[in-house]
């Protein structure tokens, strides 16, 4: 099928290219920031914040207009449909344009970031040169966003690989101590997941585009799965080590304490709410939507990978003495969650994992600019140099209290509707795989109330007793972040609306693409209620 | 007026809000007066709820029995549809969820009223009432809950606002330690309950009671003895039975009102209260494991509520005890009598521990029993309603333990497996229970004096004795609910049949019945007798009654404590250092590897141009080689 025809049937949106604005408002800001005078460093913030903050309300504007519907989400012939597309030939001769569009996946993390970066550029003191910093933050959030949107292979990995030299250079020239070795270590682990992805995106367009020429372009690749079994699989692999490294899972990991701790905080936040969603993000994407049948062949591996993740990074983070060490650890458990998601391939599942890098994204960012804001206090992050917070600063320790249980998984607020849909919809295809992970949520209560209690609780030292309570500022960069955690904790249903079309037509997609069978929706026997009652009064009593 | 459903939780949530908001604004009393208000207001709303139900029609079909009878639900919104699930934020008015209902908000009212005198002058006033008001909310959502995760949206509340609670006075590291492994332990039964949730979704295609209740049957066997056995782990971890009862002793460290309304009247009956509410799951072998643990707890936890010497520790080991209780009707299918003991026990454990923290309150926060004696002449009041509480847990006619205790033990002789020796071991209970509540209540009140002089005990105020004497007649004639003598008092056993998918009919005869009964009677009246000896006459030696393995409760907190310190810590710290020397360290070992190799390779890149050319030359000529070779084969 046409581009064309793809794109027209996208409907509302159209006119105004708003994915491009997306990508581009932060780009120009990026650069008008670094036009500015060089003695008026105090611009820098503002006016950063303000490119950012324009295209975060473009963003939700962007989801208010999105068609839930399940026609929505896919054309007359079955394939997959995405909202606000806008097409540009790049370059022709290798088929390659400039292709964006979303659906009710990439939605969710396109209005992630672009409200996540505005809120931390607004509220967290660089301390020094504010101007390449904000810079940086906003060419991030560019790149970020044009990972998310980008519906062409080689666009996608131009903005996959836009995004490490901001990250390198913020945890490079605004981390911590170790941040030297911890920018280095981020950036070689994860060029090398970019190398694998380059030779496997070349070779899949290559093997993999129709006889009327070569093209990048995601749907047609998809939706025609071209390559043999064993091609596509191999391909897969390349594309799949590459985004686990990202995401990432045991044993790819250990990048990632390494660069959370010694990142700036805004760093961190932005690192745990955008970055690793690009891992899972592209698995879903360019793992799952084209390779069906290498993912349905792979995913008794990735589920175990998952699961591995989430009691590994759980266990590991209860034994961390730093912090923030410890957040970044139990990043990997949460992560692992949605990987299980993911490849468990029923629509519970799925919705929840895009859920879960929603939440993952408010909970663990939100407990990192905490982290942040006791260092600040502090100038420690060692749990064991920090002692009855809660008596000096109870309105920091409510707040942190709050989060942490919605990290932890607590009903009523956003962590538990991720965790609880990815659960129940692994249970339906990966039954004990699911036991195994559930035992994480008692993991997860563990290390974080025992770190709670040893920082927040006991009688406090001198100093901790001169802890400063919230400022007004810190108070408001946080009051998103409560408010996301307990809004989508209670009324998750526009999220869920928009989320589960595209993940219906991802496994239809796979359904008919593989050999995977969908769980049989009358597979659980409903019986009428005057047999069943009496069916069991003769089995059982 | 079964519509105003919502209500009932939405006022002590609108009280949380409130308070959060302003709290130390309104501060001392207020903020406590408007807690008080909010939830009896919500006492209220449930009264009238209550009437609403008693006005539906009584032969609706359906119902969470699978029978049908009254029942509405009050659907809000949907909370998470995706997929095949559908999941509503919804309430079931029920006789169940009502029964529960009533006295969570009656008792939470009085203890709510309690603590505006018992919690003054503490800097962080309103702060507690802020949580007491959100567990309310938690707790009501837990038992309105029309389906199973809402349940456990209030099952997961009630957990955290007893974390919350139990650590209030955080300065403390034991009430923090203890605030910690209450929640971590409620968490392991918690894991129960997701997995059961899940097993009983991908079976039955519904989380809604009503649902469950009618395709129930459609379960097998032996999914349905797993689902069971998941909820008795949820259930034990909340109503602290065997081996998951550590949390609940610790849990005392909380401020008095909290041990009274959290961990002894309300929230601790969540347990059975769940097993009840899926009643059509449980099959008879789960039921059988069900019955062998409540024995094993109750009677566990009454020989160590023997040797404790701290108040409140006697009645949280009574409290863990009771609940033993609860879950020995439930294993012998008598869940009216279950439910039954647990509004009872609301009513004189409420009141008991009430009555312990006047006593705390008054001799300026001593608990230890060793340093009290002869207060009933300082706290009149307190006193009075204690002995009520007293004779009503020990069993003695006509008070309301006795004819919950009673049926309970009716219920466990019919127990087809196991009946006599289930019976035999809730009579001994019995006896202990007499015996120890016996012995508190005259090292309290009774005997003579011996606390210090400079402590001057002083009777409560009238915010707090109140509660007490309501409470008090409760616990004297909350039996009327449920009366045996004529077929027609058995109101609760009516009101509550039609939530049962199998409701328990007693099979023995007037004679077995009344025998039974005179035998309790007598193992309480021995049990007190006992007690009057050795306490009150001093003819029997009391250090023989206090082994060391008894006050140490047989050593099972502390095994396990080192357990989690000694090798369990040492595991999970041989997987960080894992996680640090081998994974991390092969990252840097490869990363050193390919710097050595490029130091290695680095001579190649001599410079010279007839190194690079004798390099292609080589390259060529073994390229050429392979090709022709593999044209040849």
């Amino acid at each position: 099928m046409s581009a064309g025809a793809l794109l027209a049937a996208s409907g509302s949106g159209a006119d105004f290219p708003i994915l491009n604005a997306l990508i581009f408002v932060p780009a120009v800001g990026a650069l008008v920031v670094a036009l500015l005078p060089r003695n008026r460093p105090d611009l820098a913030r503002p006016v950063g914040a303000l490119f950012a903050a324009i295209a975060g309300a473009l963003a939700l504007a962007m989801a208010w207009q999105f068609d839930t519907s399940a026609a929505a989400a896919q054309l007359a012939n079955g394939d997959a449909a995405f909202q606000f597309g806008s097409e540009v030939s790049w370059i022709p001769a290798l088929g390659i344009s400039w292709k964006v569009g979303i659906d009710g996946i990439s939605l969710w993390l396109v209005v992630l970031t672009s409200v996540i970066v505005p809120i931390v550029l607004a509220g967290v003191d660089p301390h020094h040169d504010p101007k390449p910093y904000t810079a940086w933050m906003l060419l991030l959030q560019a790149g970020s966003v044009g990972a998310f949107v980008a519906l062409d292979l080689f666009l996608f990995f131009v903005m996959f690989e836009v995004v490490l030299v901001p990250m390198y250079l913020l945890i490079a020239g605004w981390g911590y101590e170790g941040r030297r070795y911890a920018a280095t270590k981020f950036f070689i682990y994860t060029m090398a997941g970019s190398a694998l992805l380059l030779v496997a995106i070349v070779a899949t367009a290559v093997l993999g585009s129709p006889e009327s020429g070569i093209t990048f372009d995601l749907v047609t690749l998809a939706e025609g799965q071209r390559l043999a079994t064993n091609a596509a699989r191999l391909c897969f692999v390349a594309f799949a080590i590459a985004f686990l490294v990202k995401v990432p899972v045991v044993p790819l990991h250990t990048w990632l304490p390494d660069a959370h701790t010694e990142a700036p905080t805004a760093g961190s936040v932005v690192l745990a709410a955008v970055l690793l969603k690009l891992g899972t993000y592209g698995l879903l994407r360019f793992g799952l939507y084209l390779f069906p049948e290498a993912s349905d062949w792979a995913a008794p591996v990735l589920v175990t990978v998952g699961v591995v993740g989430v009691i590994w990074g759980a266990i590991t983070a209860a034994m961390q003495r730093d912090l923030k060490r410890l957040v970044a650890y139990s990043s990997v458990a949460h992560m692992g969650f949605i990987v299980l998601g993911i490849f468990a391939f029923t629509a519970e599942a799925i919705g929840g994992g895009v859920i879960q890098m929603v939440n993952h994204g408010i909970s663990t960012g939100a407990l990192f600019l905490l982290v942040g804001m006791l260092y600040e206090r502090r100038r420690t992050r060692q749990i064991d140099e920090l002692a009855g917070i809660q008596s000096a600063a109870p309105v920091y320790a409510g707040v942190f209290t709050l989060i942490m249980l919605s990290s932890v998984g607590v009903p009523g607020l956003n962590g538990f509707v991720g965790e609880f849909l990815i659960l129940i919809g692994s249970f339906e295809t990966r039954r004990w795989w699911t036991v195994i992970a559930a035992t994480g949520v008692i993991l997860a209560a563990l290390y974080l109330l025992w770190a709670y209690q040893r920082v927040f609780h006991g009688p406090p030292a001198a100093a901790d007793r001169q802890t400063a309570d919230l400022r007004k500022g810190e108070l408001a960069t946080l009051a998103p972040f409560v408010i996301a955690a307990v809004a989508l904790g209670v009324y998750p249903k526009p999220l869920l609306n928009a989320t589960e079309p595209a993940a219906d037509t991802l496994l239809e997609h796979l359904v008919e693409h593989s050999d995977f069978e969908l769980p049989d929706p009358a597979d659980p026997v409903i019986v009428d209620a005057g047999d069943g009652a009496d069916s069991h009064d003769g089995d059982d009593h | 007026m079964v519509e105003l459903v919502w209500l009932i939780p939405a006022l002590p949530l609108a009280g949380f809000a409130i308070l959060l908001l302003a709290g130390p604004r309104l501060g001392e009393p207020r903020a406590g007066w408007l807690a008080t208000a909010a939830s009896a207001g919500s006492f209220l709303l449930t009264l009238i709820t209550f009437g609403g139900l008693l006005g539906l029609d009584s032969a609706a079909e359906g119902g969470a029995g699978g029978h049908g009878g009254r029942w509405f639900v009050s659907t809000l919104f949907e909370w998470m549809p995706i997929g095949g699930l559908e999941v509503d934020a919804a309430l079931l008015v029920d006789p169940l969820s009502m029964t529960m209902a009533l006295f969570v908000t009656g008792v939470g009212t009085l203890i709510h009223l309690y603590s505006v005198g018992y919690m003054g002058g503490d800097p962080k006033y309103s702060k507690f009432f802020l949580y007491l008001n959100l567990f309310l909310f938690s707790m009501l959502m837990l038992v309105l809950g029309e389906n199973l995760v809402v349940t456990f949206l209030g099952w997961e509340g009630v957990g955290t606002c007893s974390y919350l609670l139990i650590s209030f006075w955080h300065e403390r590291p034991t009430a923090a330690t203890a605030g910690k492994k209450a929640f971590v332990t409620n968490r392991i039964g918690d894991f129960g309950f997701m997995v059961a949730t899940f097993l009983l979704w991908t079976s039955l295609g519904t989380v809604s009671y009503i649902g469950i209740a009618a395709v129930s049957g459609a379960l097998a066997t032996g999914t349905a003895t797993a689902v069971s056995l998941l909820l008795l782990l949820a259930a034990a971890g909340k109503s602290a039975q065997l081996p998951l009862y550590v949390w609940l002793p610790d849990a005392m460290e909380g401020p008095t009102p909290v041990s009274a309304m959290v961990h002894a009247a309300t929230m601790v009956t969540a347990g059975v209260y769940l097993l009840v509410r899926l009643n059509p799951v449980l099959t008879d072998d789960a039921l059988l494991i069900i019955a062998i643990v409540g024995a094993a707890t109750a009677l566990f936890a009454a020989l160590a509520a023997v040797a404790q010497h701290d108040i409140k520790k006697v009645l949280a080991y009574s409290t863990v005890s009771q609940l033993g209780y609860m879950f020995l009707a439930i294993g012998s299918g008598a869940y009216v009598a279950a439910i039954f003991h647990v509004v009872t026990h609301a009513f004189f454990k409420g009141l008991l521990f009430l009555g312990s923290g006047s006593v705390i309150h008054g001799l300026g926060d001593e608990q230890d029993m060793r340093r009290m004696g002869a207060l009933r002449a300082v706290m009149p009041i307190t006193a009075v309603t204690f002995i009520v509480g007293w004779l009503a847990i020990a069993g003695v006619p006509p008070l309301s333990g006795f004819w919950s205790k009673d049926e309970i033990l009716l219920a466990a002789w019919e127990q087809p497996d196991l009946g006599p020796l289930l019976w035999a071991v809730g009579l001994v209970t019995a006896l202990l229970t007499a015996y120890y509540m016996s012995r508190q209540t005259f090292l309290v009140f009774f005997g003579g004096q011996r606390w210090d002089d400079g402590t001057h005990p002083h009777e409560s105020p009238a915010t707090m004795t109140l509660p007490l004497v309501l409470l008090a007649g409760a616990a004297a004639i909350g039996g009327i609910m449920n009366l045996p003598l004529v077929k027609d008092w058995l109101v609760l056993e009516h009101f509550l049949e039609p939530v049962l998918a199998h409701p328990h009919h007693f099979s023995s005869g007037t004679g077995t019945k009344l025998l039974l009964a005179l035998v309790a009677i007598v193992a309480a009246l021995v049990g007190i007798a006992v007690a009057v000896r050795a306490w009150l006459q001093a003819r029997i030696s009391t250090d023989r009654l206090e082994p060391a393995l008894l006050e140490n409760v047989f050593y099972v907190d502390s095994t396990i404590s080192n357990f989690v310190g000694g090798p369990g810590t040492k595991a999970f710290e041989a997987a960080a250092t894992a996680d640090r020397r081998f994974v991390d360290g092969a990252v840097n070992g490869v990363a050193k590897l390919v710097g050595v190799l490029g130091q290695a390779v680095a001579p190649l890149q001599s410079g010279y141009l007839r190194h690079y050319a004798s390099g292609v030359a080589v390259g060529a000529i073994v390229l050429v080689v392979w090709l022709a070779l593999r044209g040849v084969s």
